[in-house]
């Protein structure tokens, strides 16, 4: 069996660890258009603020490939799938033969159009490891930097430029910080914490109009940077599989085995597809990643002939800015129970007899429990939800069912 | 695979394999050291309380590992059967405490949360088996095949 995959990242790898578990012996070729051993994507920002060394980038032991027998071909980028002939050519002008692909490409940043834009000359995204060491190479104790962006990539971008220079606005469109994942109150409660670092937040309005070191907002205001980040959100890469006849919507539509809609032996996985969340029934795009590691293991086992499905995925995150963390899980409609101390926030949505989702921050031990309730759909009348309402416990399950997860063989 | 399994009905709740994961843990030679001496070792245990209910809860080291499978920077492995940290490449995100069913990996509140910390069977330290199997006082925890 000849399998060719395509990306770098986590779902290629989750991947590979798939297919290696059920076929030892297959050829297994790995293409991306990043030249760098696999890394770690969320750790761009901690490498930038030096917490991290370029050796603890990698995801995976350095011996990885070796040991999976897995032949790289490593800043090479994709530019054809052909379905008919399958096969897949590159940007050099290579064409490789597969029996099974993997097309896992992630995502690519979103830019808006902007007036004046092209003017800025220090402008950069935030989402490669090369994207990180182009700004470390400008980044000075004197630098102001404008972000463009308050969701998670770009607080991420500014808690690590922050080690550098305390001169940073961070701009938004949404009324919130991390409007993705945080309600009002818990949103108020971040952006209070990351100000008082010095950053400076400009929320409800957007760039009208840029100069070459200057912005003017919709409000009025006018911001002067030296160094733009852009970070207003991610667009998958579909359009090799969408050329190659399969079906994309927002992402590449698969089924449960992560085999691309409309195609034969041509599988997708991680961040340029969509998946169902199950506490909505919608189907979405969960860019996080663990869903890409999961769905690339799915994929691998499904092309290595071992029949598995990639289902029960929920919209998660766990992250943190300058010490404060968040860990929220599932969707937010339904009933609410709010505790909060105007530092630790708690709230927990009920909906059906069920927890459906949680937000926590600052306090956030055991919170696993709580994606457990929701992922297996556990009944609340069957647990103490008085015990649960104070803290996550295993106590709050019903006797028969500790017992099966705790003293029954696993 | 050998694994250990609660006997609800055998705990005490005297906490006592807490204190014994977190000496086991801590490096210390003294015990004093260990907690006493400003030291506040964390155990990688927990028992729960609730009225007459006991328990203690570590990390269950599952087949199908969900912290190793979600751990974004890749410092979570299972190595024969064993999960294991690598606290060096640890950032302290916690998707891994998101992600356990359990809740069993523990916020290591010894170095600020910078890291977590968990069960690793005593693999890692110098006792070999399970300190807190060995030391429980009333069999309420067991390391055995089932
Ligand atoms: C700054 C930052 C912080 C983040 N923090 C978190 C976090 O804390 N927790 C979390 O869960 N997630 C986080 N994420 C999201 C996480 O990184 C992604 O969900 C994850 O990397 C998705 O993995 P993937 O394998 O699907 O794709 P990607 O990581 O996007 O990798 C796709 C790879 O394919 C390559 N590729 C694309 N097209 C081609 C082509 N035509 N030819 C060759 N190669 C190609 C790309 O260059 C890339 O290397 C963060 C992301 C960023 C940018």
């Amino acid at each position: 069996m000849n399998y060719v995959i395509i990306g770098n990242s986590a779902a290629a790898i989750g991947a590979i660890e798939g297919i290696r578990a059920y076929d030892k012996d297959g050829s297994v070729t790995l293409i991306s258009d990043e030249k760098y051993f696999t890394y770690s994507r969320p750790l761009i920002s901690y490498w930038l603020k030096n917490s991290v060394t370029d050796e603890n980038m990698k995801y995976r032991d350095p011996d990885f490939y070796e040991k999976n027998n897995v032949t790289t071909m490593l800043g090479e980028t994709v530019t054809a799938i052909s379905a008919n002939e399958k096969t897949v050519t590159t940007a050099s002008g290579k064409t490789i033969a597969f029996d099974k692909l993997l097309c896992a490409t992630g995502s690519k940043p979103f830019v808006p159009k902007t007036e004046g834009y092209e003017k800025v000359k220090n402008v950069f995204t935030f989402m490669k490891f090369d994207d990180a060491k182009a700004i470390k190479e400008v980044l000075t104790a004197d630098s102001k930097v404008l972000i463009v962006g308050a969701g998670l990539i770009g607080l991420k971008a500014a808690e690590a430029v922050h080690e550098y220079t305390e001169n940073i606005t961070v701009i938004d469109l949404a009324d919130r910080i991390l409007s993705s994942i945080l309600d009002e109150d818990a949103a108020k409660i971040m952006q209070t914490h990351i100000s008082d670092k010095g950053v400076t937040f400009k929320l409800g309005t957007s760039v009208k109009v840029f100069s070459e070191n200057s912005a003017e907002l919709q409000n009025g205001e006018t911001v002067d940077f030296d160094i733009l980040i852009m970070a207003v959100g991610v667009r998958p890469n579909t359009e090799l599989v969408s050329a190659a006849g399969g079906k994309v919507n927002r992402g590449i539509i698969t089924d449960k085995t992560q085999l691309v809609d409309g195609l034969k032996d041509i599988y997708a996985a991680g961040d340029c597809t969509e998946s169902i969340d199950i506490t909505t029934g919608d189907s979405k795009i969960l860019a996080l990643l663990p869903n890409a590691f999961l769905q690339g293991e799915v994929a691998g086992k499904n092309m290595a002939g071992n029949l598995c499905y990639y289902v029960n995925a929920i919209p998660m995150n766990a992250i943190g800015f300058f010490g404060l963390h968040i860990i929220t899980a599932g969707s937010y409609t339904g009933d609410t129970y709010v505790v909060t101390d105007g530092e630790n926030y708690k709230k927990l949505i009920t909906k059906d007899d069920k927890l459906v989702g949680f937000i926590l921050m600052g306090d956030v031990d055991r919170a696993g429990i709580y994606t457990s309730l929701i992922k297996e759909h556990i009944a609340l009348s069957e647990c103490n939800f008085d015990l649960l309402k104070d803290k996550p416990l295993m106590a709050a399950f019903s006797k028969i069912r500790r017992n099966k997860k705790l003293a029954e063989s696993h | 695979m050998k694994r250990v399994y609660v006997n609800e009905e055998r705990c005490l709740g005297c906490h006592l394999c807490e204190y014994w994961c977190a000496y086991a843990n801590s490096g210390e030679k003294d015990i004093m050291t260990a907690f006493k001496l400003g030291k506040d070792a964390t155990p990688r245990i927990n028992v729960e309380d609730d009225g007459d209910v006991h328990f203690a809860v570590q990390c269950r080291h599952c087949d199908d590992t969900p912290c190793v499978k979600a751990c974004i920077t890749g410092a979570l492995s299972c190595n024969d059967g064993v999960v294991e940290i690598n606290r060096d490449k640890c950032v302290g995100c916690y998707t891994c405490v998101l992600t356990c069913p359990y809740g069993c990996i523990v916020i290591d509140k010894k170095n600020g949360g910078k890291t977590v910390t968990k069960c690793e069977l005593c693999t890692d330290n110098s006792n070999g088996e399970p300190v807190c199997v060995r030391e429980c006082i009333n069999g309420a925890i067991v390391f055995e095949e089932r």
